[in-house]
């Protein structure tokens, strides 16, 4: 178990580095000059785009960059020099000049929003769509099943930004349920309260669809665990039906879950893009979509890598966890 | 003597095992077949027995160049086909076929039975006499099929008339060899022998040799005129059908002899059974010298560092170094 | 003493196409300590008699009628008029039942320990670690070496033959007083079959207990029985103990049965015997006999009364009955 584990650390460091090096390719040869972004985009002063481009390495060699970028991931970068030095500790994904700020830093504040919507979200939609997929696998054709089939059909076909601004406009402008989210996210831990209050209609947006894919799939999975031989045979033993559905058949049918709500999950973490403008949310989604408008680049580089190495780790993470769960997988 | 219309000399085929992820690599070989030699005549039935695993299919298959043998001769009828290509191939399948053990998977449900047959004709680009119908229909009337169900669908027969459409269409083009694989394992008793006797007919009727594979001795004896039992891979024995199950040499004949239940309760009670213990090992990493030595209760050291040799006693061929 | 009588046990399967007719008013006993074979050809209902009793049909698709009085451990009871929830104390204690797969009766994703001490945790209030005394003990008697060690293993590291071994420990981890084995042999290889039918003959000696014993191999029926009930098309055609029913086989479709099967002891004949045809679809079953469209001997009965008239299971000798019109006693 120890040496897969290794092992597949070993070979998720190097997809990462892979990844990193395509997207620094594909920005580097953009038809867009990445000095003359710095300074926004009507900015057409030659000398403070000659100087930014000197302070932000965009002079060296492509491969040189590259590695400049790579050394400051561990080592941190020093932009400029003098009184005008900014220093972006390690681990660095370069600076923003329309931000005047480090990419990590922006990141860093924008990821815990995104984690705790995503989180929350998650949460959400697995305890909704595996409850209710295996109540409706439970009672085929009774009132359960066919009311989560509506709900099913619903989830699926109604697009999350419109979910969003539904109940926007009913739970919030209508009914005076909850306050008008203002952008002013509140972090756990300074409000646990307030941050749940801010954070509830976008789980609910989020969740929503999730939930009835879930509630479909677990629905079929549950059922087709339940012809197996050994769903039989745990009958045969005596065991009372709830054990049998909820531990036997539970267990087989949830495996596949694993992987799908892992992966699910990381897209989410990679920006829930239209929840997050929705509500106003500053999380990721929203850093990525301003710095595209705005083509702040080192922004995007930062964010489609952190994107792209989530996904990477979260599949490290469900084959792991599949191992744990089916003893077939783990191999020495 | 003619020259046997078979005949296979060392045959070997392995399956490598690869180690999963991305940078998978090979970490060993399934020994399926290694070193099988036997021929065969023309009109002959060769039964080919063993128990799951043991490589009876992969032999059948690879003599066909279904699989590419790994090492050893293929010799159809005098020519050396073991490494010919797919192309060089297609003219010797019209005298070479293969019947298969599921009845149910093996035919297209789309597809009418009438079309089935007939794709034979039209892989090779070959038309029969009196059009393609006709002979399809003379062909499903000689399997005992009714020739007006010519365009029914495969889900509307029985296992044992699926089995006699996969017969047909053996037999559309003529051949002169086919490997049975396992034809009647999945049938019922009582339809297990229509469709062997049918099998019986239609050598004698057409000259046909059978590689006749199964694992139940009691179907081999009655089709073949020889047998060679398997083992992980290797022939333990081959002799003559009376031979082998009037005086087997070979322990792991005797055992899977002792196995077969007789249906009759005075003898079966009376009956010595020999019971084998332990598992077949894997054929991953087979036992070093003789390969039944892990459940031979004859097993000396010798039989745990050398293998046998085949030697001939009588009319039996064995691999042991302590037969009876 | 009768440890089992079902009478008039039918079960039927609504389908779209009409209804299954998978078992048709079969009566039938069977002693404590008895083994009684079920043969038949595929289809024939052998399965289904035995799910029915064990209440291991679905509810909802099947039709099940007719009695079961079972000698248990609390006294008499209706096997197939007991609340589904109450049955569930008999099956794995009173009757357990193996099954035909053993590749697909176990589960999976749990050990074969867990599995066979949660068949003796259900029935019986005792600290885990009796049961898995219990598990360790059984494991040993039918045959696993090193009981102790292989207990944590599970069932993919585990032949075909050893995993029948193991759901024949879990089925007698209760001493039942009835096992039903359904075709316990048929996925195994010959050697291991013998191996196998040889274990349950001692332990059912050592636990007595009675035995139904599913197949349609004739040669295992011949080595393992005491009774043998012969089934086609749904009902019992032939009922008579093992040594008369293969000395004087009554009924038509038993003698071709026997004479169709090739065999080793008897000198190789040119053709085998076989009996035409195919058995009946279970929906639109005839009404005469069900084996008329295949029977010889059909000319040896009067007139067309076997097209007509469904021959009824009469008594021909000592406790041997037979369901046909041939040899039937005068006014039976
Ligand atoms: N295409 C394949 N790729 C890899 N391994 C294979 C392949 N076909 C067969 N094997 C392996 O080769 C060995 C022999 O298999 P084969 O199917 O020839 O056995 P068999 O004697 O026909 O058994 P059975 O009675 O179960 O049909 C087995 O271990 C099997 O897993
Ligand atoms: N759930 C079901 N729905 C509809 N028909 C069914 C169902 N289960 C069984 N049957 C039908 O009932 C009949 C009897 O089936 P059963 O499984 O008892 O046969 P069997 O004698 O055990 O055969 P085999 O030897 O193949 O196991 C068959 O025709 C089968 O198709
Ligand atoms: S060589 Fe030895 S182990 Fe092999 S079958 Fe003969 S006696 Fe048994
Ligand atoms: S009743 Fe008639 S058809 Fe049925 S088995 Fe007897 S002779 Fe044959
Ligand atoms: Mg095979
Ligand atoms: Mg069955």
């Amino acid at each position: 178990m120890l040496s897969y584990i290794s092992r597949r650390l070993g070979v998720t460091f190097l997809i990462l580095l892979g990844v990193s090096f395509t997207v620094y390719v594909i920005f580097a040869f953009l038809p867009f000059d990445p000095a003359a972004l710095t300074c926004g985009k009507n900015c057409n002063d030659p000398g403070i785009i000659e100087a930014n481009r000197r302070r932000l390495g965009y002079d060296l060699p492509f491969l040189t960059q590259y590695w400049v970028f790579i050394k400051g991931l561990f080592i941190g970068r020093t932009y400029g020099e003098g009184a005008a030095l900014i220093n972006c500790p390690a681990p660095s994904l370069g600076y923003s000049f329309q931000e005047h700020s480090c990419v990590t830093t922006l990141i860093s504040e924008a990821l815990p929003v995104t984690l705790s919507l995503a989180i929350g979200a998650l949460v959400l939609w697995l305890v909704v769509g595996v409850g209710l997929g295996v109540l409706a696998a439970r009672y085929r054709g009774k009132f359960v099943d066919s009311a989560s089939t509506i709900f099913v059909l619903i989830g699926t076909s109604l697009p999350t930004f419109l979910t969003g601004l539904m109940l926007l406009v009913f739970v919030v402008i209508k009914w005076h349920i909850l306050p008008f989210p203002a952008g002013n996210y509140t972090p756990f831990l300074e409000d646990p309260y307030e941050w749940a209050q801010i954070l509830f209609l976008p789980w609910i947006t989020l969740a929503f669809a999730y939930a009835a894919l879930y509630t479909r799939f677990v629905r079929s999975a549950v059922i087709e665990t339940s012809n197996e031989d050994y769903i039989r045979t745990a009958r045969a033993k005596g065991l009372p039906e709830s054990e049998v559905v909820g531990k036997h058949t539970l267990r087989a049918a949830l495996a596949p879950i694993v992987t799908m709500a892992g992966l699910d999950f990381a897209g989410l973490l990679g920006g829930a893009i239209l929840t997050e403008s929705v509500f106003n949310l500053p999380g990721l989604g929203r850093l990525a979509i301003g710095a595209v408008v705005e083509y702040d680049l080192p922004i995007i580089v930062a964010t489609t890598l952190l994107a792209a190495a989530i996904v990477v780790t979260m599949n490290l993470i469900v084959d792991i966890l599949y191992a744990f769960i089916d003893p077939r997988v783990r191999i020495a | 003597m003619t020259t046997p219309i078979l005949e296979v000399t060392n045959l070997a085929k392995f399956f490598p095992i690869q180690s999963q992820g991305i940078f998978s690599r090979v970490k060993g070989d399934n020994k399926a077949v290694n070193g099988i030699s036997f021929t065969l005549n023309a009109g002959e039935t060769l039964g080919l027995v063993g128990e799951s695993g043991c490589g009876k299919s992969t032999a059948g298959r690879t003599i066909l160049k279904l699989y590419e043998p790994t090492s050893g001769t293929i010799k159809f009828e005098g020519e050396d086909i073991t490494s010919y290509s797919a192309s060089k191939m297609k003219p010797l399948r019209t005298k070479m076929q293969m019947i298969f053990q599921d009845p149910y998977s093996s035919l297209n449900p789309r597809h009418t039975i009438g079309s089935i047959i007939a794709a034979s004709y039209e892989i090779q680009k070959i038309t029969p006499e009196n059009g393609v119908k006709r002979a399809v229909q003379d062909l499903m009337e000689r399997v005992g099929l009714n020739p007006e169900h010519y365009n029914r669908y495969p889900h509307e027969f029985s296992g044992g008339q699926r089995q006699r459409i996969g017969i047909a269409r053996a037999l559309a083009l003529k051949p002169k060899f086919i490997v049975c694989d396992e034809p009647v394992s999945a049938l019922d008793v009582s339809i297990q022998a229509q469709v062997i006797n049918l099998l019986d007919d239609l050598r004698d009727d057409f000259g046909l040799s059978y590689l006749f594979i199964a694992h139940d001795l009691s179907v081999v004896q009655h089709i073949s005129q020889r047998v060679a039992v398997m083992y992980l891979g290797k022939i333990m024995e081959l002799a003559p059908t009376e031979e082998l199950y009037k005086n087997p040499h070979h322990p792991y004949t005797k055992a899977l002899l002792s196995a077969i239940p007789i249906p009759d309760p005075i003898l079966e009670r009376k009956r010595e059974q020999i019971i084998l213990s332990g598992d077949i090992p894997n054929p991953v990493n087979p036992p070093t010298g003789c390969v039944f030595n892990t459940r031979c209760w004859k097993a000396q050291d010798k039989c745990r560092t050398t293998e046998p040799v085949i030697m001939q006693i009588g009319a039996s061929q064995v691999a042991c170094h302590f037969p009876d | 003493m009768t440890l089992l009588e079902v009478k008039n046990l039918s079960v039927g399967f609504p389908t779209p196409d009409g209804v299954v007719h998978a078992v048709n008013d079969i009566s039938f006993s069977i002693d404590a300590g008895e083994t009684l074979a079920i043969v038949g050809e595929s289809g024939s209902g052998k399965t289904v008699t035995n799910l029915a009793m064990m209440g291991l049909l679905n509810s909802n698709t099947a039709q099940i009628s007719g009695t079961a009085r079972f000698q248990s451990h609390t006294g008499e009871i209706d096997l197939l008029g007991i609340d589904p929830n109450e049955l569930q104390k008999y099956r794995g204690q009173d009757i357990s039942m193996i099954f035909q797969d053993p590749m697909s009766s176990l589960h999976p994703y749990f050990s074969i320990g867990d599995q066979i001490i949660e068949a003796h945790q259900v029935h019986n209030k005792v600290d885990p670690d009796v049961s898995k005394e219990r598990a360790i003990e059984l494991l040993g008697l039918v045959g696993i070496p090193d009981p102790a060690s292989r207990i944590t293993s599970f069932p993919h590291q585990f032949s075909g033959g050893m995993r029948q071994r193991v759901m024949i420990a879990m089925a007698l981890v209760n001493n039942p007083s009835l096992l039903i084995a359904d075709e316990p042999t048929t996925a195994l290889d010959v050697t291991v079959q013998a191996q196998i039918l040889s274990l349950l003959k001692d332990l059912q000696r050592e636990f007595k207990m009675a035995v139904i014993l599913i197949t349609h191999d004739l040669g295992v029926v011949a080595g393992a029985a005491d009774r043998v009930n012969v089934m086609y098309a749904g009902r019992i055609v032939e009922s008579a103990n093992v040594f008369d029913l293969y000395a004087k086989p009554a009924m038509p479709y038993t003698q071709g049965l026997l004479d169709s099967v090739p065999r080793l002891d008897r000198p190789h004949t040119n053709r085998l015997s076989a009996i035409p045809g195919q058995p009946p679809s279970m929906i639109s079953l005839p009404d005469g006999c069900s084996f008329a469209p295949r029977c010889s001997r059909i000319s040896e009965v009067a007139g067309s009364k076997c097209l007509m008239i469904m021959p009824e299971l009469t008594l021909r000798t000592d406790a041997h009955s037979a369901r046909c019109f041939i040899g039937e006693r005068a006014g039976a």
